[in-house]
């Protein structure tokens, strides 16, 4: 428990209501239980990516090719089996587990910035401004967004910066709408129309004032945003328009697994399931987020 | 209500046009030969590819371009670069498909989703609401082409569902009826892969709804009324729940249009999803053009039709 003392009473009220928010987050065990996993899949990824950079083979390099042990299904050597081409499929899992988490996070920090700028704006300034920005904004919702993001990606060629950029660009209108719709209650309050009246710029009053009151529900949006990039790039891979081989990732190792589909359904399912793990496991972290923030906001 | 769907069918074509802007330039912007035969391909002759240009007014300014594609759009003269036959005869063989599909996917995600909501609502933070939410959340999070996969191995042996295409092969049927049903038959596996996702959304959103709808002053008055708890919550309460299901329509749709991209791939399903697929691989412009035309415009008539389903069942909303 966090005591303090009388003195530090002002300096500890601002984050007091993050404080509790933590507290009713760490009351709700799924929401725990999925932060565990997004902490040890993002220990995992990393650890595996150094690993990687420095050389070391382990438990098996991901590349290597050994045709003597094509298909074999799961054994003592090669704990997931071993794919078309004798590939350790363990190894390939572990290695592209940083390709999916970077992809979902950069892919996220590229849609939030985009989303909360035009959302800002949009939701400050509101009449004209507003309207254009979001008819613009209900333009994009109506293109299937995985339709979209492939089409771009298979124009652009496959790299996984261009993949980041692209899920990036089609994403952020959930985000935009969400901040506008958080700018156009705040923008009304009492210490808005105080900074104004005292002469503030309109930059320094959307980002210093209005902003980090509307931090929360961004966040929110910002972990429920991660699954869905990570989804969408397994797609991507799937289809052949990810990151390219000999590069293991989730999505393309099921891709290349496909056409062995009735002998080696270990190529099948634990890349499948290792994305499964992932999405679901930052989808639980953010809707138990959600759950600790909502609350909040209805006993203010 | 008739100004309110003019203005609406106003809003929609201003929409169709900036869908119609983005789409096009983000095909046209994007690096890359638009020649079907490759930039550098050394046995093309520059009379050919001048020919190519000019037939699909690849020589004009963009903007140009972008005003003579929609022309032949609306009259039906725009054409495939692949083919050359017309983009929208391409479509329209399509289209049945994929309606079958979609709706078929539409139709199961409202009533699972609104059953698994509302057994989520009725046992509100307590263990079945907490494992039905966790359900729910795997569905979400499911990749489709990997559960397809997984469904297609098990069902290949154990059941006899069919997993490719809309037709039973080698078998001809007579009746209309039969050839009818064997067609929904095939699209019942896809449409159900392709719910998978729809169906968690929408009974998260059923029971946000029932549970709010619970905390109602009138909801307190039938209790009060010494109503027992089945009758306020079937009879009262679930009413309101019609609003998200719905809402659940529109938003629906573009999602379950991207989803069967991919299982339509992997079912050999001729659908939209598949020809905007096969359009990417060979950069098809025209085609893909007009597919996000149509899309969107099935999209926007989806949410237009939400919109006065709306006003008819509730009657507080009023539709100026």
């Amino acid at each position: 428990m966090i005591t303090a003392a009388p003195e530090s009473i002002e300096a500890a009220a601002p984050s007091a209501p993050g404080l509790r928010a933590w507290r009713r987050f760490r009351a709700n065990k799924v929401g725990v239980a999925a932060l565990a996993i997004v902490v040890v899949l993002a220990a995992v990824a990393l650890t595996f990516f150094v690993l990687d950079r420095m050389g070391i083979p382990f438990p098996r390099d991901p590349d290597a090719t050994d045709l003597e042990r094509k298909l074999l299904s799961p054994n003592a050597v090669n704990w997931l089996g071993t794919d078309n081409l004798g590939r350790d499929v363990l190894s390939r899992i572990l290695n592209g587990a940083y390709i999916s988490l970077t992809v979902g996070f950069v892919a996220v920090f590229v849609s939030l910035s985009i989303g909360v700028v035009v959302g800002a704006i949009s939701g400050y300034f509101g009449k004209w401004v507003d309207n254009v920005i979001m008819r613009v904004v209900d333009a994009l919702m109506c293109f299937p967004s995985f339709f979209l993001i492939l089409t771009a990606v298979a124009l652009l060629g496959p790299s996984i910066l261009n993949i980041i950029v692209v899920i990036g660009l089609v994403s952020w209108t959930g985000t935009a709408r969400l901040v506008r719709a958080e700018f156009l209650t705040l923008r009304e309050s009492s210490y808005v129309q105080a900074a104004r009246a005292l002469g503030q710029k309109s930059w320094k009053i959307i980002f210093r004032h209005i902003l980090p009151n509307a931090a929360a529900p961004i966040v929110v949006t910002a972990v429920l945003g991660v699954p869905e990039a990570i989804l969408a790039e397994a797609g991507l891979s799937f289809l052949g328009f990810g990151v390219q081989p000999p590069q293991a990732t989730w999505g393309n190792i099921i891709a290349d697994g496909k056409t062995y589909i009735l002998d080696a359904w270990w190529l099948i399912l634990f890349p499948g399931l290792a994305i499964l793990v992932a999405a679901l496991s930052f989808y639980l972290t953010g809707d138990a987020l959600r759950q600790a923030v909502e609350t909040r906001s209805e006993r203010q | 209500m008739a100004s309110f769907i003019v203005r609406r069918l106003l809003l929609s074509v201003v929409l169709l046009f900036l869908i119609s802007v983005i789409s096009f330039f983000i095909i046209t912007l994007t690096p890359g030969s638009p020649y079907p035969w490759g930039e550098l391909n050394p046995k093309i002759s520059e009379e050919v590819k001048r020919v190519f240009r000019e037939k699909f007014h690849l020589d004009r300014p963009l903007p140009e371009q972008y005003a003579l594609i929609m022309r032949d759009l609306f009259t039906g003269k725009l054409r495939s670069i692949k083919d050359e036959r017309p983009v929208l005869e391409k479509i329209g063989e399509r289209l049945p498909a994929t309606l079958v599909l979609n709706l078929g996917a539409l139709a199961l995600s409202l009533s699972f989703g609104l059953l698994l909501g509302i057994y989520g609502a009725r046992h509100a933070g307590r263990a079945p609401d907490v494992i039905t939410s966790v359900l729910a959340f795997v569905f979400i999070a499911l990749p489709g082409f990997w559960i397809s996969y997984l469904l297609a191995i098990v069902l290949v042996d154990y059941a006899a569902v069919p997993i490719l295409g809309t037709h039973t092969i080698g078998v001809a049927f007579t009746g209309k009826a039969q050839v009818f049903l064997d067609y929904w038959w095939h699209a019942m596996l896809p449409a159900s892969i392709l719910a998978i996702g729809g169906i968690a959304v929408q009974s998260r959103f059923i029971r946000a709804s029932m549970i709010e709808t619970l905390r109602e002053d009138y909801i307190r008055t039938a209790r009060a009324k010494g109503l027992d708890e089945n009758a306020v919550f079937y009879r009262h309460a679930l009413r309101n729940s019609i609003r998200p299901l719905i809402t659940g329509i529109g938003m629906l749709l573009p999602a379950l249009i991207s989803g069967a991209v991919i299982i339509e791939n992997i079912f050999a399903y001729p659908g939209m999803g598949r020809l905007g697929y096969e359009a990417v691989l060979e950069r098809d412009y025209p085609t893909l053009v007009a597919l996000n035309f149509v899309t969107a415009a099935l999209v926007l008539l989806g949410n237009l039709l939400a919109d006065l389903l709306y006003a008819v069942v509730d009657p507080r909303v009023r539709l100026e």
